[in-house]
């Protein structure tokens, strides 16, 4: 479960920003606490400087030459996790319902499968979830490969994720749904290559749209 | 018997201030209205909140201490959450800094009271029915329990069919009546209601911190509110504003939240940040460096924090682009924060600190804040977000903003304003060992959540299992949290034994250099037996004997003239004496006036709707008693106010208190108004199932009736302040008729838009223009009573060419209601027509 112990691209590059992020504002941290002890164990120390120097220094330039490296790095490395949007990546249609998590993919031969509270992927390949509820607002969240994101009753969300390796990763409901919100956990299956048309071909076949829920919007 | 001239014996000026503004005893103390009583009042209430809210945090921990705990079921920590994060945020934070600015501005001002005696009695009156709503939900176990943010669908009726989600938004919005009270009442105190001379910048900074905040509680709460009222018309009536199957939208609510949400969090930060900027200077015996630069700093805050509320929204789905906006803009705060830092820093460092106990508190916040400031920036990186959003690293972010950001500071003004509360000085102090307990306990708590929720630990869950490798963190976060609890009852402790056993304090124990120093401690009702004049940011150093002279009675108004109840009012920008302002008496109308705001409040909850409809009615009833009897039947010119100097009173000139209060009702009233226009509009752009099944046909009678009865409504009230209509009462009341006949025709028109809207249940294009008519109908209603009493007033003799305060403040009101009547015409007749092409 942790965000630290990645398993794909995206949980990796964020586990990387944090512990970029932590160890700047570990210095940072730092460096003001002795700031505060110096003034206290040394009174006076600052007499000579003029005022100016604390707070163009510290007010203006100190945030700024931190922030703006921040930012860019940021941008850069958010920019690579938005979904490529690139028709070959397998996509899977996400409902979330209270409480339950409905997958509904197309097999090897087009048909559309579905499965309850268990995503299978395919290990080593990017796939594209297209995520929307059918009752109350839900986040999905596989914490050890990607992000999460909300699911909205009448709009689409998208999310693209990888796992690097077959395995069983957990994922759960991460935005607060009601009395069972804790029970709403699914399991995300990544297969190796070779095993993976099969498990898929072992699916049922989805039941026909809902046609009850809303018309999304993106 | 006037007696303008200073009167030499402070004994007898001391009794005939006091016999006019004392509260009486007994019962009577229910009539109060006095800033220092309420502002107490507020304070004291608002730390029973905490009391409450601190005993849920403890049932959180208790719970999560262990895992598969079966100590709460889910449906009692679901509450036991909503209720802790409502307590905290709306009935605690809140109200505890109105109390504090209530109780401190007028005396740092150098005023006898805040410009509106009678509305800080009657916010009080609001907050105390309000939250008592939702602890009494509490305790017959139908508290709220859909989170402190209260989403749609979740919150709306199919999903959460009891009375839990309507007690909150009905309790809550009641209590904000008080914050739009509190905002309005400090707003003009501050720009009025000051001691000749001090103009603006030689304001203490505390008065700025609360000028911004006032502003930021104008603009901030009305989109809750609307927010809230459109839920619970949603909730009542299925009227589906938020609901996409009929064209709503869950988003529309997330935005109307945090739109309000995020100010809030700066709403709660600058008041304890104006602490630490009138605190620390003193314990570093010298001025505060970059006085200028904060001020700057503090209105940048204000404006970027309304541009941010979209960072609570990261994971929602948003636009590359927007994502990049908000968060480079959300990163920009740390730039007015840093200057704020490293100006209190600066202060320390060039200055002669002393470690004395408020001190301490104050460096527990910036150890604290430093934290949670950083993790802010943390979270402002949006694919850091991703990851952690709804875990337990944002409970401990926010706690270590929280908590480092307005308790500790509040903790240090509490030690240090106890002595002027109470005239005492501890004999022993357990504060300091309250302190460490609190400090350690806080950082043991909360320190370990961030790994927590980096190791996946989302919030808002009531229980785990022993996989999941947190039993460890959650047990220490469980004991430190009871170690803070325990700190916390030794600070309640200390505080008791101080008010109840503590010794004579000196004046001026700490040697501060604000006004609120030179009263006498405990203070009077009237602060100050004269008004002082003021030439610097520190008027107790330049006349050493600045206390002593006042009590004497050689300031300004040191004297009782007919028995009424006087300070000085400025112009705002110079600090120029401008008008004599006379304040109401003890009085039991602001009781009485929250009470039938109660019966409108709790018939909504329980569904009585006609009981509602009475609350109402009588509340806008009593509402006008307010000012039966109040004002000048002649006209009186200028007065002396002593020191040589006149000055005419307030109903005679054009800059009054009251003026100042309408017009920024009326820019909370226009925020809620945007608001609402915004949510239609962000329905049509956004929200699924659009267009609308029908549109609107709207009348062009009933369009053509609304229009003229508006435009007659404004002219009329513009003509009835002009001077040659106001000096005759006849042409004056004439065209207050004409206002009043304007304002019912107007809102004829309006009723007959609003019959001609098919079924408003069917989606939600046809609820919002329902209800975008019925607000202005609303306001062409209240405009009609508005105008009738013009006439009222104006037979009563309370209005002549000088005294036309009443009409002024009705004018603008009228002008006000053509205003967003004009506009809910463009919408209503232009939204069709886009749509339809
Ligand atoms: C005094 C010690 C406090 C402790 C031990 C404490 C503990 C907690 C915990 C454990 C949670 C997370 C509950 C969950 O997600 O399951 C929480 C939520 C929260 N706390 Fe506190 N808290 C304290 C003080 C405060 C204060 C002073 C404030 C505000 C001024 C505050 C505001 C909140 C808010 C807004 C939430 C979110 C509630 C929600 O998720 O709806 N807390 N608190
Ligand atoms: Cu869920
Ligand atoms: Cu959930």
């Amino acid at each position: 479960m942790s965000t630290l112990d990645t398993a794909g691209p995206a949980a990796a590059s964020i586990a990387t920003l944090w512990w970029v992020m932590l160890i700047g504002a570990t210095l940072i941290f730092l460096f003001v606490m002795a700031l505060l002890a110096l003034v206290f164990i040394r009174p006076g120390i600052g007499r000579g400087t003029p005022a100016s120097w604390w707070l163009v220094g510290g007010g203006l330039a100190f945030p700024a030459v931190v922030l703006t490296p921040l930012l860019i790095y940021a941008l850069w490395a958010g920019e690579r996790l938005f979904p490529t949007g690139d028709p070959a990546v397998a996509q899977v249609d996400v409902v979330a319902r209270q409480w339950e998590w409905n997958f509904t993919y197309r097999n090897a031969a087009g048909a559309p499968v579905q499965s309850s509270n268990t995503l299978h992927i395919q290990a080593g390949q990017p796939v594209q979830l297209n995520i929307t509820s059918a009752d109350v607002i839900h986040s999905f969240w596989v914490p050890r490969l990607a992000g999460k994101i909300d699911a909205i009753p009448g709009h689409v969300t998208v999310l693209q994720l990888k796992a690097d390796a077959p395995g069983l990763y957990r994922g759960i409901c991460a935005e607060f749904c009601g009395t069972a919100h804790l029970e709403m956990q699914f399991a995300l299956q990544a297969h190796a290559a070779e095993d993976f048309n099969a498990v898929l071909g072992g699916l049922p076949p989805a039941a026909a749209p809902d046609v009850n829920a809303p018309r999304g919007r993106p | 018997m006037t007696d303008t001239t200073a009167a030499t014996d402070p004994i007898r000026l001391h009794k005939q201030l006091h016999r006019i503004w004392r509260t009486p005893p007994g019962f009577g103390r229910l009539s109060a209205v006095n800033h220092t009583i309420v502002g107490r009042r507020f304070i004291i209430t608002a730390f029973v909140f905490f009391g409450i809210g601190g005993i849920l945090a403890m049932l959180i921990r208790a719970q999560l201490a262990t895992p598969r705990s079966a100590f709460l079921g889910p449906e009692i920590y679901n509450q036991v959450f909503t209720m802790h994060g409502t307590v905290m945020m709306f009935l605690f934070a809140i109200p505890l800094f109105e109390g504090l600015a209530m109780y401190l501005l007028p005396k740092m001002l150098g005023a006898r009271d805040m410009a509106f005696p009678r509305l800080s009695a009657y916010g009080y009156w609001c907050y105390l029915f309000g939250g008592s709503i939702l602890i009494i939900g509490l305790v017959l176990g139908l508290a709220p329990d859909g989170g402190w943010f209260m989403y749609t669908p979740l919150s709306s009726r199919t999903y959460t069919p009891g009375i839990n989600a309507d007690i909150w938004l009905i309790g809550i919005t009641f209590v904000e009546i008080s914050a739009l009270a509190a905002a309005i009442e400090i707003i003009a105190t501050i720009f009025k209601t000051r001691a000749p001379g001090m103009s603006l910048d030689k304001m203490p900074l505390f008065a700025w911190y609360m000028l911004v905040t006032a502003f930021m509680m104008l603009f901030g709460f009305p989109p809750l509110i609307v927010g809230s009222i459109l839920l619970e018309i949603e909730r009542a009536f299925d009227l589906p504003f938020f609901d996409p199957a009929r064209g709503g939208d869950p988003l529309l609510w997330q935005h109307l939240f945090w739109l309000f949400g995020h100010p809030e969090v700066y709403i709660i930060f600058l008041p304890a940040a104006g602490v630490m900027s009138t605190l620390l200077p003193v314990f570093a015996r010298r001025e505060i460096i970059g006085y200028i630069w904060i001020v700057v700093s503090i209105v940048a805050m204000a404006f970027l924090s309304f541009g941010l509320w979209v960072h609570h929204m990261f994971t929602v789905g948003i636009p590359h682009l927007a994502l990049a906006f908000f968060s480079a803009a959300s990163t920009a705060v740390a730039f007015p924060t840093a200057v704020q830092f490293f100006a209190w820093i600066g202060t320390l460092a060039t200055g002669r600190p002393q470690l004395k106990l408020p001190m301490l508190f104050l460096l527990g916040f910036f150890f604290v804040f430093a934290m949670g400031g950083l993790t802010g920036v943390m979270l402002a990186i949006v694919p850091f977000n991703w990851q952690v959003h709804d875990t337990h690293f944002v409970v401990a972010h926010l706690h270590y903003v929280l908590v480092g950001g307005f308790i500790f500071p509040m903790l240090a003004a509490a030690y240090y304003w106890l002595p002027h509360f109470t005239g005492r000085a501890p004999r022993l102090s357990l504060g300091i060992t309250a302190f460490w307990l609190i400090f350690i306990g806080f950082n043991l708590t909360f320190l370990i959540m961030h790994l927590t929720g980096l190791l996946g630990m989302p919030r808002r869950i009531y229980t785990y299992d022993d996989a999941a490798g947190w039993e460890w963190l959650n047990l220490v976060s469980s004991i430190g949290s009871f170690v803070m609890a325990i700190g916390f009852a030794l600070f309640t402790v200390d505080i008791v034994l101080q008010v109840t056993m503590g010794k004579r304090a000196r004046r001026n124990p700490w040697g501060a250099k604000t006004l609120e120093w030179a009263t006498a401690m405990p203070p009077p009702a009237y602060n100050f037996a004269s008004l002082p004049s003021v030439t610097s940011r520190t008027p107790l150093t330049d006349a050493r004997g600045i206390a002593v002279d006042l009590a004497r009675g050689q300031g300004y108004l040191g004297f009782v003239r007919e028995g009424r109840l006087e300070t000085l009012g400025v112009e705002i920008t110079s600090g120029r004496l401008e008008q004599v302002i006379r304040l109401p008496n003890s009085t039991h109308i602001p009781l009485y006036t929250a009470l039938v705001t109660a019966v409108f409040f709790v018939g909504v909850l329980l569904k009585f709707y006609l009981v509602a409809v009475i609350g109402f009615v009588a509340t806008i009833a009593m509402l006008l008693m307010w000012t039966r009897g109040w004002g000048d039947r002649a006209d009186r010119g200028l007065m002396p106010v002593g020191q040589g100097e006149e000055a005419p009173p307030h109903t005679e000139v054009t800059g009054a208190p009251s003026n100042w209060a309408m017009t920024l009702a009326l820019f909370a009233n226009g925020t809620a108004y945007a608001s609402l226009a915004f949510g239609m509009l962000f329905l049509w752009v956004v929200a699924p199932n659009w267009p609308p099944p029908v549109l609107l046909d709207p009348g062009l009678l009933a369009s053509a009736l609304a229009v003229a009865g508006l435009a007659a409504a404004a002219f009329a009230a513009m003509r009835s302040v002009a001077p040659a209509v106001l000096a005759k009462a006849p042409q004056r009341e004439l065209w207050l008729a004409v206002a009043a006949a304007g304002n019912g025709a107007a809102l004829a028109g309006f009723i007959m838009l609003m019959m001609a809207v098919p079924d408003p249940t069917r989606h939600a294009y046809l609820a919002a223009t329902f209800v975008l008519l019925a607000y202005v109908a609303l306001h062409a209603a209240l405009g009609v009573v508005f105008a009738g009493y013009g006439i009222v007033r104006s037979r009563a003799g309370y209005v002549s060419a000088m005294r036309s305060l009443d009409l002024r403040i009705g004018a603008q009101w009228h002008r006000y209601t053509a205003g967003i009547g004009l506009i809910a015409l463009l919408l209503i007749h232009g939204l069709p027509r886009v749509m339809g092409s």
